[in-house]
């Protein structure tokens, strides 16, 4: 499944764009066409996994492989999903995302910066090689997966714009259009997420546009999202549309809604408890029994080494 | 309606209620279940999601009867699908026990297919400390198992000897709790889901409803029963 390439070939021809954009759009006439059939598959219960990611080819192959986890088959790293934008329910993105245009798309790059610009994904995909990356996933929810992600550091970006001294936050905003979601009441959209400046510019965090060597599925935040994977997997957001940096801490969606159970920083971490449950094991989703199977949550989800310096002297029972 | 039309209509309950897990089992021997990206979460919501929607069912019967007196006979079916909430409620309970809690199953059946089935109790002293963990630190699971405590209780009272053994009145007023069950059920759900996630409105709604009419009519009864006795009485001291 990892494509092992190491390849010479400049980094804007990495993902060959007529292809992508030619099946995008036929994809997209021919879900058009087919809306009602594709409504009614989804309602009788298949899979909503009809193929429409490309594959990306001349992947850069990294050190960063889970040796002790097995990978999360892919199709249920794609049907079980928490993208509220499109239902409340874990299988409403797959059924639903599909009605999200994902290209064009452009990311604007604004605030605290010397260059803001507006970038399309396309120049964003092309900046820098991407690289498979296997990461262990952590839902804030005590369930975990292994996940090949397909992307460059996020770092690459943040130094297009070039932040100012005075930038130490960024902002992640994401879509919200009512015309392609569902957007339910109760949340106040669009879903906002926010980096400390030094840890959007860890090397661990992820620009991602793929997973498992194909663009990402909608359900999963299409076209391009972050990944950040020391921490529980809310903080990584998905589909972005704009990226504001900021001289203080911003608003982010879940801990305006339950600042006692949502913090900003939302490390993982065995040792403080979610209000509801226990964050000390979780069920790693990466086999095919109904018996699951539960494992020790690790410190910073196993990445200590690459971050813990980061929170030297916090006190992460209370800053969590 | 007739004796005999009840007793099929039975037949035909009876099936209902249990459609919804012996369509579980079909999908765990099919193998659709294992392919479920979640299967656990996914028992857990379905267990509990029949229970509540049977609870529901129930408390529905007696104002549909109330409509009108050729519904009598609809009282019958009050304790069979209560009986069957309880089956629902105990699937989930026992989903969060034998699954979520980090109970070994695989071990626990290896045991009891070499012969130990010991190894069924000693799986579940292992997880014993997360779980008294669990009901003492979490409000939604604490308002769940009051919620199974009262179905508990109104299962171990429903045959008739026992009913007959408590007498009419008090057996009548323990089964009252039926209505702190559901209410306690749908809390256990509100408090479950995240903030801002509004899921759980639909059964709460109905809930609302289902105890706003039986407000209503003790409320009339209890009218009309003093209306009665204002007529009956006062004429005479007069």
């Amino acid at each position: 499944m990892l494509l092992r390439t190491r390849s010479d070939i400049p980094s804007s021809e990495i993902t060959p764009k007529e292809t992508f954009e030619a099946y995008k759009c036929s994809r997209r006439s021919v879900m058009a066409g087919l809306g009602a059939i594709g409504a009614a598959a989804a309602m009788a219960g298949m899979p909503e996994l009809a193929r429409a990611e490309a594959k990306l080819t001349n992947l850069v192959t990294t050190n960063y492989t889970v040796s002790d986890r097995a990978t999360t088959p892919p199709e249920k790293a794609k049907s079980y999903n928490n993208f509220y934008e499109f239902g409340e329910s874990k299988s409403d993105p797959a059924a639903n995302a599909w009605k999200m245009k994902t290209a064009p798309w452009s990311l604007k790059i604004e605030g605290l910066v010397k260059k803001p610009q507006t970038l399309s994904s396309d120049q964003i995909f092309g900046f820098k090689p991407i690289e498979q990356r296997v990461y262990r996933f952590r839902c804030v929810e005590a369930w975990s997966m292994v996940i090949p992600w397909d992307g460059y550091p996020l770092s690459n970006l943040i130094n297009v714009a070039e932040p100012l001294p005075s930038a130490k936050f960024v902002q992640f905003l994401s879509l919200a259009d009512p015309k392609e979601m569902e957007l339910p009441a109760g949340i106040d959209w669009p879903y906002t997420e926010g980096l400390r400046m030094d840890e959007a510019m860890n090397p661990l965090t992820l620009l991602t546009f793929g997973s498992y060597g194909e663009t990402l599925a909608n359900q999963q935040g299409a076209p391009i999202r972050v990944i950040v994977p020391w921490k529980y997997g809310f903080k990584s957001a998905k589909s972005i549309v704009k990226i504001r940096f900021v001289d203080k801490m911003p608003p982010t969606t879940w801990n305006e809604l339950a600042p006692n159970e949502y913090g900003f920083y939302s490390n993982v971490n065995p040792n403080v408890d979610h209000p509801r449950w226990s964050q000390a094991h979780e069920r790693l989703l990466n086999t095919n029994s109904i018996f699951p199977k539960i494992v020790p949550t690790l410190m910073f989800n196993g990445y200590g080494d690459q971050v813990a310096s980061m929170y030297a002297g916090m006190d992460l029972k209370k800053d969590f | 309606m007739s004796n005999r039309a009840v007793v099929w209509l039975k037949i035909i309950v009876h099936a209902l209620c249990l459609l919804p897990a012996l369509w579980l089992l079909d999908q765990y021997h099919n193998g659709s279940l294992a392919m479920q990206a979640d299967p656990v979460n996914y028992i857990t919501h379905f267990t509990g999601d029949w229970a509540l929607w049977l609870l529901l069912a129930d408390l529905a019967i007696t104002p549909i009867r109330r409509l009108h007196t050729s519904l009598g006979w609809m009282v019958r079916f009050r304790r069979m699908v209560g009986l069957y909430v309880f089956l629902y409620a105990t699937l989930h309970l026992l989903t969060y026990v034998l699954l979520f809690s980090g109970y070994d199953m695989p071990a626990a059946v290896a045991g009891l297919r070499a012969g130990h089935p010991a190894e069924l109790w000693t799986q579940l002293k292992l997880i014993w400390p997360s779980m008294v963990d669990d009901v003492e630190k979490r409000r939604f699971i604490q308002v769940g198992l009051a919620a199974y405590v009262i179905l508990l209780a109104l299962t171990a009272t429903s045959p008739k000897r026992v009913m007959r053994a408590m007498g009419g009145k008090n057996w009548q007023r323990l089964h009252r709790l039926i209505y702190v069950a559901g209410i306690a059920a749908c809390i256990h759900y509100w408090w479950l889901v995240k903030a801002g996630v509004r899921t759980p409105w639909k059964v709460t709604a109905v809930l609302i409803v289902l105890l706003a009419l039986r407000l209503g009519y003790s409320f009339r009864k209890r009218i009309g029963v003093e209306k009665r006795t204002v007529r009956a009485e006062p004429l005479q001291e007069r």
